[in-house]
């Protein structure tokens, strides 16, 4: 076998120790599959934009070569008949498959910790979350495994968990990527984005997947403009952007030094020669609630086909309905487990009115709020990605306290709308992550002012 | 509207999930706690946007955004005969059937739980 980009992938892999001895950023891997692979890509005659190049994917998007666990015990070693359109996407560009990342059972929580492999480990210090749900993914590019990883976003776990581990991660407009082959947590909010390295590494994976499925009913048919942004020497090159800065997104009570490096940013984003807004946002306080109604309404739906008769486990029983139970018992963990009844309750009659239609109300008037802005003139939208920086391996023991970790990150789920995260710095060593969100289908200007951002900030984004 | 062991135990038969009695207590501690911070919604004033909720559909079944709702249970099992009645043979409420063919590459499934002395 020859020497090329996956046996340097193997090399840092068993360096940084990514596997279940080290960060447990990967459920499985195919060591000699990948290196097949590879030399079989190399040698071809027509070389992809990605030829060669190794990614590895969350455990939660369906894959023919390795099992599709989503981390849970109800899954365990489960394998897909069919292989998700994204992943077909990248290696018909020639990507190289090495492994399947760890996640937050089901893409439930926002640190990793909740997978039937154990937590995965940030690369930056080892004591911390690396966010979630899309941990496994984000730590594996932030170690250096890959340069390209994909991740699932319901309501930011691929923008909390690159804003953790100090990487570049993309939730794109609902869409604009097909979800077939992505095991559905919450239909109307699940996406599949990307983490890379750099802005460009990122839009390169987003270009690659993007573009109408017919297996996906929600995909758009929308041709797909290019995505990646190319560096410019003008002295201004965001001349005539407008940056809305949402004063919901800066409550006093944000970390003053994480509003220090938002702050940089936006000098910055105003020398690249950008008009820096102040604009508003009102309903975003109501956003977690809203989010924590309806994700698992939608999950309590999803997860009834795990019944022991379709997929992976089944436990004994006395007669069907003591079958599905034992089943069901004892392959979710806690915080699916958690999110069925709550989202079963808020459904069920007497609740249905309370809680899920005022949550549904309450989610178009956060969608108009965006419309708003941006009918206004905002090209897009500059925030902070989390209000903390990465935080101890259980530190978040209640519930609700994780679930404020998604604070920043919901609405634009909610919204349908594209958003990213990117370093912009550095608190006590750990990673501060800045987030942009755009209209809907305005992924061009949103990376080409995080291309142009990254450039300008240079190494300042990590310090 | 604080949510009752009664209530944890109704939502989990609904979503067919077996509950240790054990777990109760921390369930409900738990949901509480969280639907605490959903009772924000409880003071948005919705507007006319909803108002066609309220009204009953041609079935008397309640509509909400226009979908029907049903009442809330598992739905049954809709077959005219009984099983017991057509099944070659039956075990645990399954038909056993001579197995066709193994996925011995996934490990441990259901087609293993299956294979009985009766069933090979």
């Amino acid at each position: 076998m020859s020497y090329h980009t996956v046996t340097y992938a193997w090399e840092r892999f068993d360096l940084v120790r990514a596997g279940a001895d080290g960060l447990n950023a990967f459920v499985s891997v195919d060591r000699d599959g990948s290196r097949t692979e590879a030399d079989r890509i190399m040698q071809a005659q027509h070389l992809g934009p990605l030829a060669g190049v190794p990614v590895a994917i969350k455990d939660n998007i369906a894959t023919l070569t390795l099992p599709t666990t989503c981390a849970s015990r109800m899954l365990a070693g489960y394998i897909s008949p069919f292989e998700a359109t994204a992943v077909q996407r990248l290696r018909l560009a020639g990507a190289v498959v090495i492994g399947k990342t760890n996640m937050d059972e089901f893409a439930m929580g926002s640190s990793t910790e909740n997978s039937a492999y154990g937590p995965t480990r940030n690369p930056i210090d080892s004591s911390r979350v690396p966010g979630g749900s899309s941990g496994g993914s984000a730590a594996a590019v932030a170690a250096g495994v890959v340069a390209i990883a994909l991740g699932s976003e319901t309501g930011g776990s691929v923008r909390q968990p690159a804003a953790f581990c100090g990487v570049v991660g993309i939730k794109p407009t609902y869409g604009r990527v097909s979800r077939h082959g992505l095991v559905a947590y919450a239909s109307s909010l699940d996406n599949i984005g990307v983490f890379g390295t750099s802005v460009h590494h990122a839009a390169l994976g987003l270009q690659t997947i993007a573009g109408h499925d017919p297996l996906d009913a929600t995909s758009a048919h929308r041709a797909v403009p290019r995505m990646i942004p190319e560096p410019s020497d003008a002295s201004y090159p965001l001349r005539g952007i407008v940056v809305g800065r949402p004063a919901e997104y800066f409550p006093p009570s944000l970390d003053p030094r994480i509003r220090h490096h938002c702050d940089r940013a936006l000098d910055q984003l105003r020398a690249l020669g950008a008009e820096v807004r102040d604009v508003s946002l009102p309903n975003t306080d109501l956003a977690i609630p809203v989010y924590y109604i309806i994700a698992p309404a939608e999950a309590s739906s999803n997860l009834a086909r795990f019944d022991g008769v379709r997929y992976g486990r089944r436990a004994r029983g006395e007669g069907l309905r003591e079958m599905y139970e034992r089943t069901r018992a004892e392959g979710f963990g806690a915080e699916v487990t958690r999110r069925i009844l709550l989202g079963t309750y808020v459904l069920s009659a007497g609740y249905y009115d309370a809680y899920y239609r005022r949550a549904q109300a309450v989610r178009q008037r956060i969608t108009q709020d965006f419309a708003n802005v941006f009918t206004d003139g905002v090209h897009v939208l500059f925030t902070p990605t989390a209000p903390t920086t990465a935080f101890k391996l259980g530190g978040h023991a209640d519930p609700y306290e994780m679930y404020l970790s998604d604070i920043f990150t919901v609405t634009a789920n909610l919204a349908g709308i594209p958003a990213m995260s990117q370093p912009i710095g550095r608190v006590e060593g750990l990673p501060v992550g800045g987030q942009l969100m755009a209209a809907h289908f305005d992924e061009v200007i949103m990376l080409r002012v995080a291309g142009a951002l990254e450039r300008r900030l240079g190494a300042e984004a990590h310090q | 509207m604080a949510v009752t062991e009664q209530d944890v135990r109704h939502v989990a038969q609904l979503a067919r999930l077996g509950i240790d009695a054990a777990e109760l207590p921390r369930l409900v501690s738990e949901l509480n706690g969280i639907l605490e911070h959903m009772d924000v919604l409880r003071q948005v004033a919705l507007d006319a946007l909803d108002a066609s909720d309220a009204d009953a559909g041609s079935a008397g079944i309640p509509l909400a955004m226009g979908m029907p709702l049903r009442p809330d249970g598992t739905p049954p099992i809709p077959l005219l005969h009984p099983r017991e009645s057509f099944a070659p043979a039956m075990r645990d409420g399954f038909f056993l059937v001579p197995r066709l063919a193994t996925h011995g590459t996934v490990g441990t499934s259901a087609s293993d739980d299956l294979s009985t002395e009766d069933g090979e």
